[in-house]
């Protein structure tokens, strides 16, 4: 069992591996996007309240879902790094962060542009929309200390990514436990009904495969990119 | 142990104290994070609190049936809570599209001789999205829940 991990994870098999997952991933992402933006902005009813506006929804909250996942799943890979000291799992960490930064961005600004028209502000400091903004600075901060190549100086970073997964139960919990402008969570995953009417509700599950996809599918041009370049200086690691 | 081991406990070990930590600050400051007060936690409020003696504060609930007065761009309403507790607020200005009775508002300002002057008004929604017909049947059947 042993060996046959480590023969995976040899740079040439993760490489083979993220190709495959590539072309995998790749036109499912596409063609999921064109399907979800279609329904999003033409099939789905306008809201009852919101009118139009509530369409921005499909870009909104699967960004800020992907931007949760990609920070628990950087931090998750950071803690087995630290332990078992695998370089790898922390070249996985370091190749998801920009991306979870671009989606934590889309939904900064998405959110952002949806809040001026229905509740009248660009941007207040509750619960919700502060432990976002110190997501955004979680991982700035995770890439910026994870410029180094080598094992060693991937600790602090790491340690950062591990130490801040605290804010995802944070955001999570933010709408529930203060008051905020930001309303609750209408997706209840444990409940049996989510407060969002079924007529709106697929394009949001086709839009969030898709960005989850295209996560994945960007994921594995990082990867290519960083086992190239511990390639080049393999003393590194 | 082996070091793996060690690893392990430490990472945890960080965690455990983080998790702590957090939890001993929102506690603790629970009432700086709080994005508002409703009418009845104001009411309830001692009367030397810096909110009742005019502090900038946040007030939030929802606009009462009927007690919305406009003058031109003066706006004069109430907000209430499910406690049913009231404070008369008074905003100069535009107020924001889905501002309307029987919705959510959050006004942000000082209190001056029981009426609360408004220098901002933000409207608050709930968390349920449904086509405009889905909505209006559920009304006409009474199937309708304020929040």
């Amino acid at each position: 069992m042993r060996k046959a991990l480590y023969t995976f994870l040899k740079p040439k098999s993760l490489l083979e591996t993220a190709l495959l997952i590539r072309k995998l991933s790749g036109i499912p992402a596409f063609f999921l996007f064109a399907l979800g933006v279609w329904g999003g902005l033409f099939f789905a009813p306008s809201d009852y309240l919101q009118g139009e506006y509530a369409r921005i929804l499909y870009v909104h909250v699967p960004a800020s879902w992907g931007a949760l996942s990609i920070y628990s799943c950087m931090a998750i890979f950071s803690a087995i790094g630290l332990i078992t000291r695998i370089p790898q799992f922390f070249l996985v960490s370091k190749a998801i962060a920009p991306i979870g930064l671009a989606y934590c961005i889309i939904s900064l600004i998405t959110g952002s542009l949806w809040g001026k028209p229905t509740w009248g502000a660009f941007w207040v400091w509750d619960a919700r929309l502060t432990s976002m903004f110190i997501l955004l600075l979680l991982y700035i901060g995770y890439i910026h200390l994870s410029r180094p190549h080598t094992l060693r100086q991937l600790v602090p970073a790491s340690f950062l990514s591990v130490i801040g997964f605290i804010n995802i139960p944070i955001i999570k919990g933010s709408v529930e436990w203060w008051y905020t402008l930001h309303q609750p969570a209408t997706i209840r995953i444990f409940e049996k009904t989510s407060a969002l009417h079924p007529s709106m509700a697929w394009p949001l599950w086709v839009m969030a495969t898709a960005f989850a996809l295209y996560a994945v599918y960007l994921g594995t041009y990082r990867m290519e990119r960083l086992l190239a370049e511990t390639a080049r200086k393999p003393s590194c690691m | 142990m082996t070091r793996t081991h060690e690893r392990l406990i430490q990472v945890m070990g960080a965690l455990l104290i983080v998790s702590g930590l957090t939890l001993w600050l929102t506690s603790t400051f629970r009432e700086n994070m709080l994005f508002f007060v409703t009418p009845s936690d104001f009411i309830s409020m001692p009367r030397d609190h810096p909110a009742k003696t005019g502090k900038r504060f946040r007030l939030g609930g929802l606009v009462t049936v009927g007690s919305i007065k406009k003058d031109g761009i003066d706006i004069t309403f109430t907000v209430t809570d499910e406690k049913g507790a009231n404070i008369v607020v008074h905003y100069h200005g535009i107020a924001p599209e889905l501002f309307r009775e029987k919705q959510g508002v959050i006004a942000e300002g000082i209190l001056k001789n029981d009426i609360f002057e408004a220098e901002r008004l933000l409207a608050k929604h709930d968390e349920r999205y449904m086509p405009k017909e889905v909505a209006q049947r559920l009304k006409k059947e009474n199937l309708w829940k304020e929040k």
